[in-house]
C-alpha cells in the first residue's frame, strides 16, 4: 500500500526524534566515556592528563562501591516486592463490589502523583522524626521507645517512602488488568468447585503476568535510578549506608568535583543497567507479542 | 451476569477498601491539615487532627519568604513547555509509525524505549559541564530541552499506540470520496487523534512536574522549579513543618487534581499501551 513517495515522507517525519535522540544517546555518552579516561578535576582546572582506567579501578575498588551496587539492588528488589505483591492485593480487594469504589481509587493513586522531594520530605519530618513524627508518637502511646528511622535504618525507610510512592501505580495497572479479566470465566471455575486459592493460581495469576511484567519493567527503570528520595532525607548517609549507584555518581561530580571518577562510575552505572535492561527486554518481548 | 453478594460480604469489604485507602492516602491528608496549623500546633504532641485554630499565614508566609510564585511558574513554564515541544517533535514520527509502517518501525520503538533505561547518572558530567559552559545551568529553557528529551520516548509511544488503533479504513473512504491529502488529515484524521494527543498531553505534564533528577541538578535559584525549592526545605528549614507542609499542598495539588482526572489514560499512557 505505502508507495515509495509516502515511504520517503515518512522517512522525513520521523527524522527529528530519531536524530534527537541519537545525539541525545551518543553525544554526552561518548563524552562520558573520554571524560572517564581523563585525570580531571574541576577544581584544578587546566591539569587534565590521560590517566588510563586508572579512575575505574579506584571506582571498582572503592569499598563505597560495592555499598553503592548492594544498596541499589536492595532499593529496586525491596520496592519490587513490596509494590508487586501489595499491589496484587490491594488490586483484588478493589475490585471486589463494595460502597465508594471510585472514591477508594482516588485515594490510593494519590500518591503516585506526588512529587519525590515532597513525599520524601513529609515522611522524613512529619513520619519519621524521632521527634516531633507521626510514628514516635505512636511509638509513645504504645509505650516504646521512639525509633530514629533515618538514622538507623537508612535504607529501609527509603524503601518505604519509594515503595509508597509506586504501590499505587502497581495497583492501578493489576487493577484495571484484573477487570479485564471474563467474570464468566472465574463463574465457570467456580462451578466446576474450584477454591479460592486455586482460582487465583491457575486463573487470575497467569491473566495478571503481563501487567506483573509491565509493572516490573517500568518499575525497575525508574528504580534503578532513585535520586531525590536519597538527597532530601539521608543525604546518602550515615557514611554510605544509603548511597546508591546515582547518588555515588552525583557526589562524586558535584561535591567532589572530580569529573574522572564520576565519569567512570557513570559508565559502570550503563553498563549495569544495561545488564538488568537486556533481560527485561527479553521478557517484555516475549509477554507483549502474545 | 450479575453476582449475588451478601450485604455483609460488601460491608466487610468496604470497610477494608477504606481502611487501607485512608492509611494510604494519610500522609498527603496530613500534609493539607498540617498547612493550615501554627507551627507550635503542627509540632504539638498529641497530635490535633481537625480540632486547632485553622489559619492560612503559612501560604502567606511561603510567598513572602522566598517568592513561591516564581518556583511555581518555573514549574510550569518547565513542564508545558517541555511537553509541548515533545509533542511538536513525535507528532510528525508517531503519525508515520502508525500509519505508514516499515519492517523497522518496531526496532525503532524498542530502541527509543531502550534509551530511557540508560540512567540519568550516565550523561550526568557531560550535561552539567556543557550547561555550564554554554550558560544553560540554572535556566527554564535548559531544563525545557533535557526533559524534552527524557520524556520524547515516552511521548512517541504513547502517540503512536493511539493512532494504531485509528482504522485505517477510514483513510481510504475518505479517499475514495475524493478528499484530497490536507483535507484527510484536517477533517478525517485530527478528531479522531486528538484524544490520544491530550491523553499524552496530560501524563507528560505530570512526568515533567515531578521530575526530580534533571530539575535538583541542573537548576539553582533562578530556574529551580517546585522540585528543586522544596528539596530546600531538607536543610533545618525543613523544621517549619507547617510552612513545608503550606508548600508541599500548593506543589502537588494542581497535579493530584490532573490525575485524579486522567486514571484511566494513566495506566495506558504508563505502559506503553500494553495494559488498557
Amino acid at each position: 500500500m505505502a508507495t515509495l513517495h509516502t515511504r520517503s515522507a515518512a522517512r522525513l517525519m520521523m527524522a527529528p526524534s530519531v536524530l534527537l535522540l541519537l545525539a541525545w544517546m551518543i553525544v554526552p555518552l561518548s563524552m562520558t566515556i573520554y571524560f572517564s579516561l581523563l585525570r580531571y578535576n574541576l577544581l584544578m582546572p587546566g591539569m587534565e592528563e590521560f590517566a588510563g582506567l586508572s579512575n575505574y579501578t579506584y571506582f571498582l575498588t572503592d569499598p563505597a562501591f560495592f555499598q553503592a551496587i548492594f544498596n541499589t539492588l536492595a532499593i529496586v528488589l525491596g520496592v519490587l516486592f513490596i509494590t508487586v505483591v501489595g499491589g496484587i492485593g490491594l488490586a483484588l480487594l478493589l475490585d471486589q463490589p463494595m460502597f465508594g469504589q471510585g472514591i477508594v481509587r482516588i485515594l490510593v493513586i494519590a500518591p503516585f502523583l506526588i512529587m519525590p522531594t515532597v513525599a520524601a520530605l513529609v515522611w522524613k519530618n512529619m513520619f519519621m522524626n524521632p521527634v516531633n513524627g507521626i510514628f514516635a508518637w505512636l511509638a509513645k502511646l504504645f509505650g516504646l521507645q521512639p525509633f530514629d528511622f533515618l538514622a538507623n535504618a537508612p535504607l529501609f525507610s527509603i524503601i518505604l517512602i519509594v515503595a509508597w510512592q509506586w504501590l499505587p501505580f502497581a495497583t492501578l495497572i493489576l487493577l484495571t488488568a484484573l477487570q479485564s479479566l471474563d467474570e464468566e470465566q472465574k463463574e465457570a471455575a467456580q462451578m466446576d468447585g474450584a477454591g479460592a486459592l486455586s482460582r487465583f493460581i491457575y486463573l487470575i495469576l497467569p491473566h495478571l503476568s503481563r501487567a506483573i511484567t509491565v509493572v516490573i519493567l517500568i518499575q525497575t527503570i525508574f528504580l534503578l535510578s532513585v535520586f531525590a528520595e536519597i538527597l532530601v532525607t539521608t543525604n546518602g548517609g550515615p557514611g554510605t549506608q544509603s548511597t546508591n549507584l546515582t547518588f555515588l555518581v552525583y557526589a562524586q561530580a558535584l561535591l567532589q568535583f572530580d569529573v574522572g571518577g564520576a565519569s567512570a562510575g557513570g559508565i559502570i552505572a550503563v553498563i549495569l543497567a544495561n545488564i538488568v535492561a537486556f533481560f527485561l527486554m527479553r521478557m517484555i518481548g516475549k509477554t507483549l507479542e502474545a | 451476569m450479575a453476582r449475588n453478594v451478601s450485604t455483609q460480604r460488601k460491608l466487610i469489604t468496604t470497610a477494608a477498601a477504606w481502611t487501607i485507602g485512608i492509611l494510604i492516602f494519610f500522609p498527603i491528608l496530613w500534609t493539607f491539615l498540617t498547612s493550615f496549623k501554627t507551627e507550635a500546633q503542627a509540632i504539638a504532641s498529641p497530635p490535633t487532627f481537625l480540632f486547632f485554630d485553622w489559619t492560612v499565614e503559612n501560604y502567606f508566609e511561603v510567598q513572602s519568604r522566598s517568592d513561591y510564585f516564581k518556583h511555581f511558574m518555573n514549574s510550569v513554564v518547565i513542564s508545558f513547555g517541555s511537553t509541548l515541544l515533545g509533542l511538536l517533535i513525535a507528532i510528525p514520527s508517531a503519525w508515520a509509525m502508525a500509519f505508514a509502517p516499515a519492517k523497522r518501525t518496531k526496532d525503532v520503538l524498542m530502541w527509543m524505549l531502550s534509551t530511557k533505561m540508560m540512567p540519568p547518572v550516565g550523561v550526568l558530567v557531560p550535561l552539567y559541564l556543557m550547561f555550564r559552559n554554554t550558560g544553560l545551568l540554572d535556566t527554564r529553557a535548559g531544563l525545557v530541552m533535557v526533559l524534552t528529551l527524557i520524556n520524547l520516548p515516552i511521548i512517541v509511544w504513547m502517540l503512536y499506540t493511539y493512532f494504531k488503533e485509528i482504522p485505517g479504513e477510514i483513510l481510504e473512504a475518505a479517499r475514495m470520496d475524493g478528499a484530497s491529502l490536507a483535507k484527510e488529515i484536517i477533517y478525517v484524521l485530527t478528531p479522531m487523534a486528538i484524544p490520544g494527543i491530550a491523553s499524552t498531553l496530560l501524563l507528560n505534564i505530570i512526568l515533567a512536574w515531578n521530575e526530580a533528577f534533571w530539575t535538583l541538578n541542573l537548576s539553582a535559584a533562578r530556574a529551580a522549579p517546585l522540585t528543586a525549592f522544596i528539596a530546600s526545605y531538607s536543610s533545618p528549614e525543613g523544621l517549619f513543618y507547617a510552612k513545608l507542609s503550606a508548600a508541599s499542598t500548593m506543589a502537588i495539588a494542581p497535579i493530584l487534581i490532573l490525575g485524579w482526572f486522567s486514571q484511566k489514560q494513566l495506566v495506558r499512557g504508563l505502559t506503553f499501551g500494553a495494559v488498557k
